[in-house]
């Protein structure tokens, strides 16, 4: 019942995981093999930071005490980093998962993701972006322990290969990895180093039990609100209610008189009440006096987004454009149009948006759990003046992310809090903190046109997608001169064979700010597309199945999983009483089509089964995959059935669970995965998966009714959920 | 000071008497295991056994448990060889992890009164915690396999 230590899983004291692996060298106990990633196969993408390429980085240490220990740079919030970057290692130096043992990376530049530029989670890219880097990784330490026992031995490392956790030679001559490191660590890093072939996998492919679950079984997992340092303190949070709103004055006089309250102290983002114990402050939280400056969004409110979106004039920007769309709708025989709404959207983590920070003199430490590490030290070291390499940030599980762990907006308060107490603070927010100043999931606005020649043939898709742009706020270099990217996702991609084809995105912002939300604008786009292609459908008078596949010729993944989960889910054949809908999209590099099972009571819909057939590539773990798979439904079927967010006044109306309701165990419908087996580069898992079940429930329910639900939620349909 | 029955260990707390025991057991006793997800009796993280029932301790004041049987998930098993925590390893049930102290606190609680639910009894013993990993099949798989344990010999 002591103090926990607040390494992953508890395994290893506070300190800077960098200072770690220099002491350990040191000691001479252990020794880092430092891999370099020159010809690492890293993306010659002018995003990466400048000047990483060629720096030693510490991605391996192996112990004097035969310990293997894998730094990962990615956060774990369920998707399984800890158990699948690893086994990218592990498989390289032929040695079984339970052999290696896992630590969070600290914030650095050895870390940033190649394939966005910054130290980040997210984007589905954890394992696409770790594939070759990782492998590489591993095979470079194989031929550097090799390499030293073929120096050792005087033999020529060709005759050498390692088996259970050593270098053996043919006749049985062993060393193992702990004798061999330091000689290892001399030699240079082979920069023609290649990855074991496909059919000598030991690990990647097979299911794998996960590395952090005993720890999630027992309770030792160390989230960010578990972190304990001695003398800590904790603080509750008022934020101005009004978002984007500011303190204007405030009377601490009867909190600060409340048992166990130390301080009250006004910070960035609102008034922290600082207090021995949590409750206290919560307590002593109510007892203060604030008067707040609303801001510019004093009047904002839900209808107003809307309108604002319907009537936006920006102009457009091209995201794709085949042929010529006006000629094919002027000369159109039959025109069909559209339009669609999505709603805000909260990210609602099973962990609320907690920090505990530790300001001292020379610099800070920061324990949170984070998707950002880079950012996260910045923000820190501007709201303490400080450098950036002044703060530690210490990476703890997280308790879900979905995107919001992507914003930094819940970590300085607790580093001012800190400073101004002299003692660590743990900021927790509750609930209703962190449901009403979310960073919601962008709305949209979208109208989608087609037209039909003289054959009854679709000669033209245009789609007009008008929504807040979350990477203008996150990455405004992306979006200087070219179309948000992440706001065209799911269309830009169009997948079906249509001669003329135009995507157009119109950015309009709406006072407050919006973040990237699980699958980002595949869950608004895919929504669109594929409600709107049963439209088209219908209209054609042509089965939604059979009217997809014969425009899938050019898309052969596609088809092909769009063909799987139309056999699996039994197309055509649904039960008596019982209605199904199909819907397709390719993210992140993965293919994914859906089929919902519904039935209609009393004009209530129920949905019974999802059927989901994927192909993401090569799989690492395909027990984690179907994890993800189905994880991905479940939060995109909540988000369809109930989710949406509303202001009034500026204010968020949701707050608990109780009024922003998500799926239970008893909504839960049946859930059944078909991973395909392939040899393709891994695509993202995380994410695709949430962004179809709409369009499919959608589809099904119009099967049954002959209602056409064009804005989500489904619950917004009075009595339909 | 208020005395406490936690685990089968008599502990001492300065907490007030109107603190949740959520609070009492994360901040004042140090046992972290036990979550905070809503504080409103409506996710089922914080769930904890108070003479053996399933009961949300973000509600639950201090003054109400004094003298009652409080098990938490540290107090499950020392080695994690209780059936629910081993079924819950066999199916890899946790993502992100974070509901399922609340969850499995939930299973227990219920295999206790019920040592073989169906799926029905399992979903409205369980529906009062919610899983944003969407990882229900897998609870609901591991509960299954867990009444197969007990009834092989696990005591629950
Ligand atoms: S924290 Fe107690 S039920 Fe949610
Ligand atoms: S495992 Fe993440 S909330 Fe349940």
């Amino acid at each position: 019942m002591s103090a926990r230590p607040t390494g992953p899983g508890g395994d290893l004291p506070a300190m800077d995981r960098r200072k770690f692996l220099q002491a350990s060298a040191l000691a001479g106990g252990g020794l880092i093999i430092g891999i370099s990633l020159t010809g690492c196969g890293r993306p010659s993408d002018k995003a990466a930071t400048p000047g990483v390429g060629g720096q030693p980085n510490a991605w391996l240490r192996i112990g004097g005490d035969e310990s293997i220990t894998i730094l990962i740079d990615k956060s774990e919030m369920g998707q399984g980093v800890y158990t699948a970057l690893p086994m990218l290692i592990a498989e390289e130096l032929d040695v079984p998962l339970s052999a290696v043992r896992v630590e969070f990376a600290p914030a650095g530049k050895d870390y940033v993701n190649t394939l966005l530029g910054t130290q980040i989670t997210g984007g589905s890219t954890s394992v696409r972006e770790a594939w070759t880097k990782l492998r590489t990784a591993g095979a470079q330490a194989r031929a550097m322990l090799i390499g030293a026992a073929a120096d050792a031995w005087k033999v020529e490392a060709s005759t050498l290969k390692l088996a259970g956790g050593a270098v053996v030679d043919a006749g049985g001559k062993k060393a193992t990895f702990g004798q061999l490191a330091e000689a290892a660590a001399k030699r240079a890093p082979p920069k023609d180093a290649t990855p074991k072939e496909r059919t000598t996998y030991a690990l990647i492919g097979k299911p794998q039990t996960r590395l952090d679950t005993p720890s999630k079984v027992d309770g030792t997992a160390t989230y960010g609100i578990d972190v304990k340092l001695s003398g800590m303190k904790y603080a509750a949070l008022a934020q101005c209610p009004t978002l984007g709103g500011k303190v204007r004055s405030v009377d601490s006089s009867a909190a600060e008189k409340l048992p166990g309250v130390v301080k009250v102290v006004t910070v960035g983002s609102g008034v922290a009440v600082v207090a021995d114990h949590y409750w206290q402050a919560r307590v002593a939280r109510d007892a203060l006096k604030i008067t707040w400056d609303a801001g510019p969004n004093a009047g904002l409110s839900s209808a107003r987004i809307l309108a604002e979106l319907k009537g936006a004039t920006g102009t457009p920007q091209s995201a794709r454009k085949d042929g010529d769309v006006d000629a094919a709708i002027k000369a159109a025989k039959r025109q069909v149009s559209a339009s669609y709404e999505l709603p805000l959207l909260a990210h609602a983590t099973m962990e609320p948006m907690n920090c505990t920070a530790d300001a001292k003199a020379d610099g800070c430490d920061v324990y949170v759990g984070t998707q950002i590490q880079q950012v996260a030290q910045g923000a820190v070291a501007n709201a303490l003046g400080l450098k950036p390499e002044q703060v530690r940030i210490h990476t703890q599980m997280l308790g879900g992310g979905f995107g919001r762990r992507l914003e930094v907006d819940f970590i300085p308060a607790a580093a001012e809090a800190s400073k101004a107490v002299g003692a660590p603070v743990q900021v927790i927010w509750s609930r209703e903190d962190d449901m009403t100043h979310d960073a919601y999931r962008p709305p949209a606005y979208d109208v989608a046109t087609a037209a039909f020649d003289g054959n009854n043939g679709l000669s033209a898709v245009h789609l007009k997608l008008t929504s807040p742009s979350v990477t203008a706020r996150m990455f405004p270099p992306v979006v200087e001169k070219n179309v948000d990217p992440f706001a065209v996702e799911a269309a830009a991609n169009y997948l079906y064979d249509v001669p003329n084809v135009s995507v157009e995105y119109v950015r309009h912002e709406i006072g407050i700010n919006v973040g990237y939300w699980r699958s980002v604008s595949h869950s608004l786009n895919c929504f669109v597309v594929e409600s709107f292609m049963d439209e088209l459908a219908h209209v054609a008078g042509k089965d939604p199945f059979e009217f997809r596949r014969a425009l899938l010729d050019k898309q052969p993944r596609a088809k092909r999983v769009l063909e799987e989960v139309a056999s699996r889910a039994g197309w055509g054949k649904a039960a008596d009483g019982h209605h199904q809908g199909i819907a397709l999209m390719e993210g992140y590099g993965t293919y994914v089509a859906q089929v919902a099972d519904i039935s209609m009571v009393d004009g209530k819909m129920k949905v019974h089964k999802i059927t989901c057939a994927v192909d993401c590539g090569q799989m690492v773990n395909p027990r984690i995959v179907e994890s993800q798979i189905t994880s991905g439904i479940v939060y995109g079927l909540s988000a369809a059935l109930w989710g949406e967010v509303t202001l009034e006044d500026g204010k968020v109306r949701q707050t608990n669970f109780d009024n922003y309701r998500v799926l239970r165990m008893n909504d839960a419908p049946e859930l059944e995965v078909h991973l395909i087996e392939s040899t393709e580069t891994p695509g993202g898992i995380g994410e695709p998966s949430t962004a179809v079940v709409a369009p499919a429930v959608a589809n099904a329910l119009f099967a049954a009714s002959g209602k056409r639900v064009r804005a989500l939620p489904f619950a917004a349909q009075r009595g339909l959920v | 000071m208020t005395t406490l029955k936690v685990n089968g260990h008599t502990l001492e707390t300065d907490a007030t008497p109107d603190t949740p025991l959520l609070w009492v057991l994360r901040d004042h006793l140090g046992m972290t295991g036990t979550k905070f997800g809503c504080g409103k009796s409506l996710c089922g993280a914080c769930t904890v056994h108070v003479d053996g029932s399933a009961t949300r301790s973000c509600v639950t004041l201090l003054s109400t448990v004094v003298g009652k049987d409080i098990r938490t998930i540290e107090g499950l098993s020392q080695d994690r060889s209780h059936p629910v925590q081993r079924a819950w390893m066999e199916l890899d049930v946790p993502q992100c992890g974070y509901c399922q102290s609340g969850q499995i606190m939930s299973a227990t609680a219920l295999l206790l009164q019920n040592p073989a639910p169906t799926d029905a009894e399992i979903d409205s013993a369980m529906a009062g915690n919610i899983c944003r990993c969407g990882t229900y099949p897998r609870i609901r798989a591991a509960i299954h396999r867990a009444a197969e344990l007990i009834k092989t010999g696990g005591a629950a």
